[in-house]
């Protein structure tokens, strides 16, 4: 917090503040106070709704529900209780807390389409929960005697500007977790959510922390709402339109930065108010055709939003004068050595024993058992569907093995979700690259730091660690999403080691690649063990493993068809049969 | 006539209004679930073309003089029926010039196949069509009157004179006309050309390009259908339910809930679901106080959506 406000960032708001200010307090007419107040709680759900939604990627059709309890927590608060909304409001917000618990739990197990439309059916269920519990409209008491104690002003001046502080207060606590693990963990879910999970982020953890802080954000600002407008209904709080209108101040001005909802909420917020002013009696519901044509027009013209849009036209010149950061000089760096070497016969680091897993008939995996030693490589060989992915997604957490026992280090791997077994000290690639394609390499890397790293200034001396010893120290600042296919190969190494593993799984990284720059990457991999990292590589290209691996196991049909010292296996007839070929062997032998 | 002789009543009662209602709901679904099962987008707008179905039905009664034409009895399913090609006409052209920017081809290499942007495109459709409704039509509920809403065939007496059922007409032919139109639909996705292009585009887009098949021709074919039907639908219940521009969100959460049951995908299952759904949004009447209903039908969306979401992930089995 105290970097932050000695932070650049923090001058524009205070300058937007301070402008919006002395516009709210000069303005006399108490339908334009109205307004004026009004922008900043819709503000204010909007940066709920963009915490959420607009840095993890899950879209929420169901903010309504945190906003309508916080509404109703203040009211009955106040109508049944006596107690104050300064108080109120707090309450609302450990409601909205609560409700995000209970909400977020059972339905994080969704993903995409589902979680959406789960989100939609929420705050629709409680709207007719609180109709049938007979709070159709919920009028708040007028208090004569003490009325500031109870958040009631004669000026309404005060409740624009309380509006804005609370405005304020939300853009600081977005900055605060846009910059910290929180903003980055959110960013990586957004990207790529099994990379992410695989890179030891506990996602379901991120997940509900974010959807608590955004639902205590969005009921403070339901609950305010109600303190301004004096009364409540289930259709104003719950409704559809409450959902919808967070997601469209924010998507309209541009999701995934403080001032998206800011800027959505002070043009469409007057806009549509000022026609329903206008207009209301003549077309009712212009509101509501404005929010939809707004949404509509910003999907086909600027997905991303007015702030981004604005914001790549004035940044276009810049961009293009300063050059792409050399590539060539990256793979030069040497590699330093970490540790001392570690031979085979150092023990066994991880252990499988008749590791099963079917998908209904198909038997992906059957009875798989082998043990890898410290400080080896293995390659794993076999052809297109002999369960060696599979194999992989067992062992790191993604699935579930039907059976069989798999140990490393003493722990039972089973069981365990992919952010805890990185944890343990497992990094893994993909045999499809999944790297955060809007982060930079460095932040990539970063990502799989935090594991090993609690403190995030260590983490990123950490990930520019494992750049250097993969040779892109030199690339630390370009953009993921430009990367050659090798460049990806070596990123997805550097994240997967910043994490300090003992073990790598490593899902054919050579694969695509030219002769050439499989020479580079069996060099790094070389020195990853001279450093003392184990390494299990899934292939198909035999040329390259025989010469990296030092013990070979092939699958074929999910079964172990035979192990062994690489010159041994490649000589089985079995495996020749099943997989090389006879042509293959006949060259190797001359 | 003894307690568990009303009770008996009331159940089979509740069935048999379950059994008639759901056939509806079953068309509306299988209208929603033609379009997610072809294009794979979640349409937000389709309750409010179920909307628009209810009023251009209303209107196509009162400006073609049906009920003076066809009597009373038969105007509104005419009427009904009528909705289709127009609303097919409009979702044809709204697919053309508004939908197809965000789907199909062009949202094949988009971030997430363009999930977001087509949820939230047919979002705004659905509040500017709503409140847009609210402008045209006014919040004023209307209903369309046929004198068959207010005449029952009694079934029975059973089990010693007393338990009897009583068979709504209007919702009786509804269902026959809903079972109909269901058919029909089955028929035509199986058996025709049509039937078998939108399939293989649903199956794997880019192979269908590949076999020459129009995946943009099918997408909107598929949307216009499956608006028609949907609309189709919302004449039926609007014989028997009184609506205004905001009956859409009525519905909508029971057409997800129903596809979602049927298996996201399926447009014969979407059409089971439907039918799922209106029995027991019909049998929670037994227990619950009315108010309670849709809650009840959006408890039951959650619990599936929530303890069976591995049937339900059509198309999550990614390489990893």
């Amino acid at each position: 917090m105290g970097r932050l406000l000695r932070d650049r960032a923090l001058l524009p708001i205070a300058l937007f503040a301070a402008a919006y200010l002395a516009v709210a307090l000069s303005v006399q007419n108490s339908y334009y106070q109205l307004i004026l107040t009004l922008v900043p709680v819709w503000g204010v759900m909007g940066l709920s709704w963009n915490l959420f939604s607009g840095y993890s990627g899950l879209i929420s059709f169901g903010h309504a529900s945190f906003f309508g309890l916080g509404a109703y927590a203040v009211t009955i608060a106040l109508v049944q209780y006596d107690i104050t909304p300064w108080l109120g409001i707090p309450i609302g917000m450990a409601v909205g807390v609560l409700a995000a618990i209970v909400i977020g739990y059972p339905t994080f197990r969704l993903r995409g389409h589902y979680f959406a439309l789960s989100m939609l059916a929420y705050p629709l269920a409680l709207l007719y929960i609180f109709q049938w519990l007979g709070y159709q409209e919920v009028p708040l008491p007028m208090k004569r005697e003490h009325a500031a104690l109870y958040m009631q002003f004669d000026d309404h001046r005060i409740y624009a500007a309380l509006a804005l502080a609370m405005m304020i207060a939300a853009i600081l606590v977005s900055l605060v977790v846009e910059r910290s693990r929180f903003g980055m963990s959110l960013l990586a879910i957004k990207q790529n959510e099994a990379a992410a999970e695989a890179a030891g982020i506990d996602t379901l953890k991120w997940k509900i922390r974010a959807l608590m802080l955004s639902g205590a954000i969005a009921a403070a600002a339901g609950g305010f709402y109600a303190v301004v407008l004096l009364v409540v209904t289930p259709e104003s709080v719950f409704g559809m339109l409450t959902s919808a209108q967070a997601l469209i101040v924010t998507l309209f001005g541009g999701v995934g930065t403080v001032w998206g909802p800011v800027i959505g909420a002070s043009i469409l917020i007057p806009l549509s108010e000022g026609l329903q002013a206008e207009l209301g009696d003549k077309l009712p519901g212009i509101q509501g055709v404005v929010y939809g044509l707004a949404i509509i027009v910003i999907i086909l013209v600027a997905p991303e939003g007015i702030f981004w849009r604005v914001r790549d036209r004035l940044t276009r010149g810049r961009a293009v004068a300063s050059p792409p950061a050399p590539v060539a000089a990256a793979a030069a760096v040497p590699l330093p050595h970490r540790a001392l070497p570690v031979r085979p016969g150092d023990g066994t680091i991880l252990e499988l024993t008749g590791v099963s897993k079917s998908f209904g008939g198909l038997r992906a995996v059957q009875d798989v058992s082998f043990a890898v030693e410290q400080g080896m490589i293995l390659g794993i060989i076999g052809p297109n569907g002999a369960g060696k992915t599979t194999l992989f997604n067992v062992l790191n957490g993604f699935q579930r093995a039907d059976a069989g026992t798999v140990t490393f280090q003493g722990h039972n791997l089973l069981g365990r979700k992919p952010n805890r077994v990185c944890r343990l000290g497992i990094g893994r690639t993909f045999q499809v690259v999944r790297v955060f394609q809007r982060m930079s390499v460095l932040q990539n890397v970063v990502i799989g730091a935090y594991v090993a790293e609690p403190d995030d200034a260590a983490a990123r001396a950490l990930a520019r660690d494992a750049l250097v010893r993969v040779g892109l120290a030199g690339l630390a600042e370009a953009p993921a999403g430009g990367l050659t296919n090798k460049q990806l190969r070596l990123l997805e190494l550097a994240r997967a080691l910043a994490a300090r593993p003992k073990l790598l799984l490593l899902d054919e990284t050579l694969a695509g690649l030219g002769r050439g720059e499989i020479d580079e990457l069996l060099e790094v991999l070389r020195n990853l063990r001279q450093d003392g990292t184990t390494l299990v590589i899934i292939e198909h290209t035999m040329h390259a493993m025989v010469r990296l691996a030092d013990r070979f196991l092939v699958l074929d049909h999910g079964r172990v068809l035979a192990s062994g010292l690489p010159s041994d296996v490649v000589e089985d007839p079995g495996v020749v049969e099943a997989y090389l070929g006879k042509k293959w062997l006949a060259r190797a032998r001359h | 006539m003894n307690g568990a002789e009303i009770l008996l009543e009331n159940f089979l009662q509740a069935l048999v209004a379950g059994l008639l209602v759901g056939a509806i709901y079953g068309v509306m679904c299988a209208g929603l679930g033609l379009i997610f099962g072809v294009m794979r987008v979640i349409n937000f707008a389709q309750g409010d073309f179920m909307m628009v179905g209810m009023y251009c039905s209303l209107y196509v009664i009162a400006g073609l003089g049906l009920q003076g034409l066809l009597g009373p009895a038969l105007a509104p399913y005419v009427g009904a029926l009528l909705a289709g090609p127009a609303l097919f006409v409009g979702g044809y052209l709204l697919h053309r010039h508004l939908i197809s920017r965000v789907t199909g081809i062009r949202a094949l290499g988009a971030e997430n196949e363009g999930h977001y942007a087509q949820l939230i495109l047919t979002l705004g459709v659905a509040l500017v069509l709503e409140n847009g409704g609210l402008i045209v039509f006014g919040s004023e509920p209307q209903s369309i009157r046929t004198p068959l809403s207010s005449r029952a065939w009694e079934l029975g007496p059973f089990i010693g004179d007393d338990v009897s059922i009583f068979l709504n007409q209007a919702r009786s032919y509804a269902f026959l006309l809903a079972v109909a139109i269901g058919l029909g639909l089955w028929l035509l996705i199986s058996y025709s050309r049509l039937g078998k292009t939108l399939r293989a585009a649903a199956d794997n887009p880019t192979a269908a390009i590949y076999m020459g098949i129009d995946v943009d021709r099918a997408h909107r074919i598929a949307f216009a259908l499956g608006t028609a039907i949907t609309a189709v639908a919302g004449g039926l219940v609007a014989t028997s339910y009184p609506f205004q521009p905001y009956v859409g969100l009525d519905f909508v959460i029971i057409m997800y809930a129903g596809v979602v049951l049927g298996g996201m995908g399926s447009i014969l299952g979407a059409f089971w679901g439907g039918m799922t759904i209106g029995l027991v949004q019909q049998m929670s009447t037994l227990v619950l106080s009315p108010q309670l209903q849709n809650a009840a039908i959006f408890a039951i969306f959650l619990l599936i959506v929530l303890v069976r979401p591995q049937g339900l992930f059509g198309r999550s089995t990614e390489r990893t």
